[in-house]
């Protein structure tokens, strides 16, 4: 019950990233029934059908339910933290934007049990996702599923640009804020931007399957490729939301165990900056083979190409921080230390695929898939491995076992390589991406092999990780305020996990890496920047939840409006759109008493404080 | 800079070697890596050229990182706080300009061949123009100029620019022969798709679709036939000749009622499936059944005709073809079309 009021982003955190925990497992799953599938040519463990909707699910589940949560449970339990706030601007949307999510993600995964899973590929291309092509509740799932997990993504997103605007501690300018809270800042205004548009698309998409509508079916003057240019409108930026955050976790845990600071500050946040401006310029270049025309690809070329500069900037000066200091070798290190060649292979891969006579070839193999492997697991996933091993004993008070962390870090990276390393050869021989099978004697078959032997090996890395979780949660809670004693930001002044007030006093900052500049001025806490008074919280509410019970509920009859039922009862309440408005009205109903119930909170007193 | 130029030498032996290696990779008719046209030459040479760059980056990264990874380790003894240093306005400008030039240096020959590529041959007097219509899951080519239609095997001849128009009937395809050329997507009528390639050796080059487009888009495949010109002209005048139907009469009038309902041979039936003409002289049937009487890649084509025939369903998943069991056929009928079909050759 807890769990369900919660509105501490503490918690929010926890429950951020169990669910995503969750949705990653099967998200992993579908991924290694794939990998089976095709280790061998002509290989009938899958049929077709059951392919497609694994591939799409694989691909749907991994970018919008599976790191996206783990992003935000991160961010959730850093970002109040390292800015020095006591919680996010506002704590009822942070609950409200975890709720949407898992009920969205929910929603998405009953197909599996409802009657068929989408089946058009994550991207869902008009017309295969029409429902003159794709003639299941599938892709009903995948519009309306996303469409609510989008909303607790945006949610989330104007939460923290507000809470990083306003919530600062006193002394913190933009230009103190450690990297993390940057890049968090800065994927929150690309989500800003970015996730209207996927909204605005499949609302038309939903339309188009459920209301009969024609906005991409050229028989009634639509255009199909009108849905590619929507779809990467969002979809590209929507890799910057996802590589970012790992870029600024990568940017705490390097200068933490190498004991400097990190390597050229303003030109990191300026790389960031250019990269969020260029990550919308580029969308087209998932279309080259469209037939946009010469002129397009060449500029979509060029401006894609510029992304290599500031993305170089970056990782220079990662190895640059580590230039002349005092490098140990944490878990969370070896992530990120792992992650720097890693993400550079993607990386350059990446400026390839940007050429477009080349990306003729590339396009649609499994090329394409290697590259976008090697930036999304081998950058962000590495990167939140980093970042989970890294705040670990500050979320839970507990250290994770450094033995078993260096365990999962060889296997999934040993792993990791051998999965994708050789698909870039097998997309070059002529592999097609979206393959249910191949046929045999095209030189495909070892390659094959070696790639779904890596995939094993990667889910042998995660199984320890998940051991190494439960290890740790039995043992008792006493990580100290700076387990890793080299801690350089805010978080690390306060006691593992944090108290609900997270800081008695507001720190006063005074300068980058805040912390650290106290520590070496040979102080052993923050000089507050306000005396000891009563903290106001905000209270604990289960309307968030129930507002997302009543957007799931519409949903699901909206999806279904259409549908003859065998029973009387159930066609009449589904196609009148009754269901849809019960739900509605159970999500309005709970904004009536939301905005007519003046709740303001409660405090706790000074007293309280000291007597802890 | 001696010492940069040492380094060079000292890369260039791997770069042959990586080079080789590359060249190596794959089967000739298949490959990317194995161009046999112009086409997928030019993408090749950028390729190369981004693979060269590419490495250079990557061994640079490479051993920054592996030099400070181990130099840098801390020490047990090591108390001292190393020196926090801001940063070094001259090195940051140092890896924005030398990224800058790489950059530019990738992309004034992609420029040129972007536009190079536009450069469609559909004027071109002396090149063939061929209209490709992308089907769940077949292909299907039109010689305009010779009033020829085809399906899954496309005859070219050597050395002549060939001129694409590409469209779709159905969900999006895309159309590639990794071997000849990048890929093209089909568009449904209104956005239409013109490119072109040449073939310079005879041969038969597989073809793919590369755009996810349902259950069987793994199987939509086809063959490119490029054969010398006086073959080309010989195939189409034969592929002109009347149909040939099975000489049993009631053979020929089931095949008739039940097949040609959808099919064409000849001048006979309509085309809203693969077009059967002359069909005992394609190179794969349904375009994944390879016809190989060595066994090696394949079948004989009267046993891939009776295993298609057979069960459609089984061998594509999804296809729109009615299995012909359910249409009324008897095995025996199903195993004597497929007779006829197999000894249905052009000359
Ligand atoms: C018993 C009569 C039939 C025979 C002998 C026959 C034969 C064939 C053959 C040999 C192929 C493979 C052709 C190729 O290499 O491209 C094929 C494919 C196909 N047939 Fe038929 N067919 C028959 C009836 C039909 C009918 C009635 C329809 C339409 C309702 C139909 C629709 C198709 C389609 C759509 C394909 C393409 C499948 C794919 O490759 O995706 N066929 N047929
Ligand atoms: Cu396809």
């Amino acid at each position: 019950m807890d769990w369900i009021t919660t509105v501490d982003h503490k918690k929010i955190a926890i429950l951020y990233l169990w669910a995503g925990g969750l949705f990653f497992g099967i998200g992993g799953l579908e991924a290694i029934l794939i990998r089976i599938q095709l280790i061998k040519p002509m290989n009938d463990f899958l049929d077709a059908q059951t392919f497609n909707e694994l591939i799409t699910m694989h691909g749907t589940t991994m970018i919008f339910l599976g790191v996206m949560p783990v992003i935000f449970a991160l961010m959730n339990a850093v970002i109040p933290l390292q800015i020095g706030a006591r919680d996010v601007a506002f704590p009822f949307l942070n609950a409200l934007g975890f709720w949407t999510f898992l009920f969205g993600g929910i929603l998405l995964n009953l197909s599996w049990i409802m009657g068929g899973a989408p089946d058009a590929g994550w991207t869902s291309y008009a017309p295969l996702s029409s429902s003159t092509y794709s003639t299941t509740h599938g892709v009903d799932f995948y519009t309306i599923g996303l469409q609510i997990a989008g909303l607790g993504t945006l949610i989330g997103g104007i939460n923290f640009l507000a809470t990083i605007i306003t919530m600062r501690a006193p002394g913190m300018s933009y230009m103190r804020m450690p990297m993390f809270a940057w890049t968090t800042f800065i994927t929150s205004a690309i989500i800003l931007f970015a996730f209207p548009a996927i909204t605005v698309g499949l609302v038309l998409l939903t339309f188009d399957r459920i209301l009969g509508a024609n906005f991409f079916e050229v028989g009634g003057g639509g255009s199909p490729v009108l849905w590619q240019h929507i779809f990467w409108i969002f979809g590209h930026p929507e890799v910057y939301i996802l590589i970012l955050p790992a870029f600024g976790i990568i940017s705490e845990v390097i200068p933490t165990f190498s004991r400097k600071r990190l390597f050229g500050y303003s030109s990191m946040v300026f790389a960031t900056i250019l990269i969020a401006f260029l990550g919308f310029m580029v969308w087209a270049h998932h279309m080259f083979t469209t037939g946009l025309g010469p002129v397009a690809n060449a500029l979509f070329s060029v401006s894609t190409m510029l992304i290599a500069v500031p993305t170089g900037i970056k990782i220079f000066n990662w190895l640059f921080t580590m230039w002349g200091g005092q490098v140990r070798f944490t878990t969370p290190n070896l992530f990120a230390a792992g992650f720097i060649p890693t993400f550079t292979m993607g990386g350059v891969t990446g400026v390839m695929l940007a050429s477009a006579p080349a990306d003729f070839q590339f396009h649609d193999t499994y090329f394409v898939v290697a590259h976008f492997h090697y930036v999304i697991v081998g950058g962000l996933v590495l990167g939140l491995f980093a970042g989970l091993h890294y705040w670990w004993p500050k979320m839970f008070g507990r250290m994770l076992s450094e033995s078993l962390g260096k365990w999962t870090f060889w296997t999934f990276i040993i792993g990791f390589h051998m999965t994708f390393f050789v698909q870039h050869f097998l997309g070059l021989m002529g592999m097609q991406r979206r393959v249910f099978t191949y046929l045999p004697n095209q030189q495909f078959d070892l390659l094959n092999l070696v790639s779904t032997i890596g995939a094993f090996l990667m889910g042998v890395g995660m199984i320890i990780f998940l051991i190494n979780i439960y290890l740790t949660s039995r043992k008792p809670a006493d990580a100290s305020n700076d387990p890793w004693e080299d801690g350089r930001t805010l978080e690390w002044t306060i006691p593992s996990p944090p108290p609900e007030y997270n800081f008695k006093q507001t720190p006063l900052v005074r300068g980058i890496d805040a912390f650290w500049k106290e520590k070496t001025a040979g102080h052993t806490a923050m000089t507050p920047a306000e005396p000891v008074g009563s903290i106001h919280m905000p209270s604990a509410t289960a309307i968030p939840f129930v507002m997302s019970v009543g957007i799931f509920i519409a949903g699901l009859g909206f999806m279904f409006s259409r549908d003859e039922f065998g029973n009387a009862l159930m066609s009449f309440l589904f196609n009148n759109y009754i269901v849809t408005a019960i739900g509605l009205l159970i999500t309005f109903g709970a904004m009536l008493i939301r905005s007519l119930y003046d709740d303001h909170g409660w405090h706790i007193e000074p007293e309280e404080l000291e007597g802890r | 800079m001696m010492k940069t130029w040492q380094a060079v030498k000292r890369l260039l032996p791997m770069m042959s070697v990586f080079a080789l290696i590359l060249a190596g990779c794959g089967r000739e008719d298949l490959s990317v890596l194995r161009p046999q046209g112009p086409v997928a030459e030019s993408s090749l040479g950028l390729i190369k050229l981004s693979i060269m760059i590419m490495i250079v980056v990557l061994l640079i990264v490479f051993a920054i990182a592996a030099y400070v990874m181990i130099k840098f380790r801390r020490k047990p003894n090591q108390t001292e706080i190393p020196e926090q240093v801001e940063g070094n306005f001259k090195l940051e400008i140092l890896w924005t300009v030398i990224p800058l030039i790489l950059v530019v240096v990738l992309a004034i020959p992609t420029v040129k061949q972007v536009f190079a590529a536009g450069n469609d041959h559909s004027n071109d007097k002396n090149a063939i123009k061929v209209k490709v219509t992308g089907h769940q899951y077949w292909w299907e080519f039109e010689y305009g100029d010779y009033g020829v239609i085809t399906a899954q095997d496309l005859v070219i001849p050597t050395g002549k620019d060939i001129a694409f128009e590409l469209i779709t009937k159905d969900v999006l395809h895309s159309f590639w022969v990794p071997s000849l050329s990048g890929k093209i997507d089909t568009n449904p009528a209104g956005t239409i798709n013109r490119f072109s390639f040449s073939a310079q050796k005879e041969g038969v080059y597989r073809g793919k679709c590369a755009e996810l487009c349902g259950p069987s888009h793994g199987f939509m495949e086809f063959k490119v036939k490029a054969v010398s010109n006086e073959e080309f002209e010989k195939w189409i005048e034969s592929r002109k000749a009347p149909a040939v139907l099975p000489e049993d009469p009631a053979l020929a009038k089931t095949f008739k009622d039940q097949c040609l309902q959808c099919h064409a041979v000849g001048d006979q039936g309509i085309a809203n499936a693969p077009d059967l003409t002359g069909i005992g002289s394609r190179e794969a049937i349904a375009g994944i059944l390879i016809n190989d009487d060595t066994r090696e890649d394949g079948a004989p084509i009267e046993e891939n005709l009776k295993t298609w025939l057979h069960d459609p369903q089984s061998v594509k998943p999804g296809n729109l073809m009615p299995n012909p069991k359910d249409l009324g056929l008897s095995d025996v009928e199903i195993d004597s079309i497929a007779e006829y079909l197999a000894n249905y050759k052009l000359d």
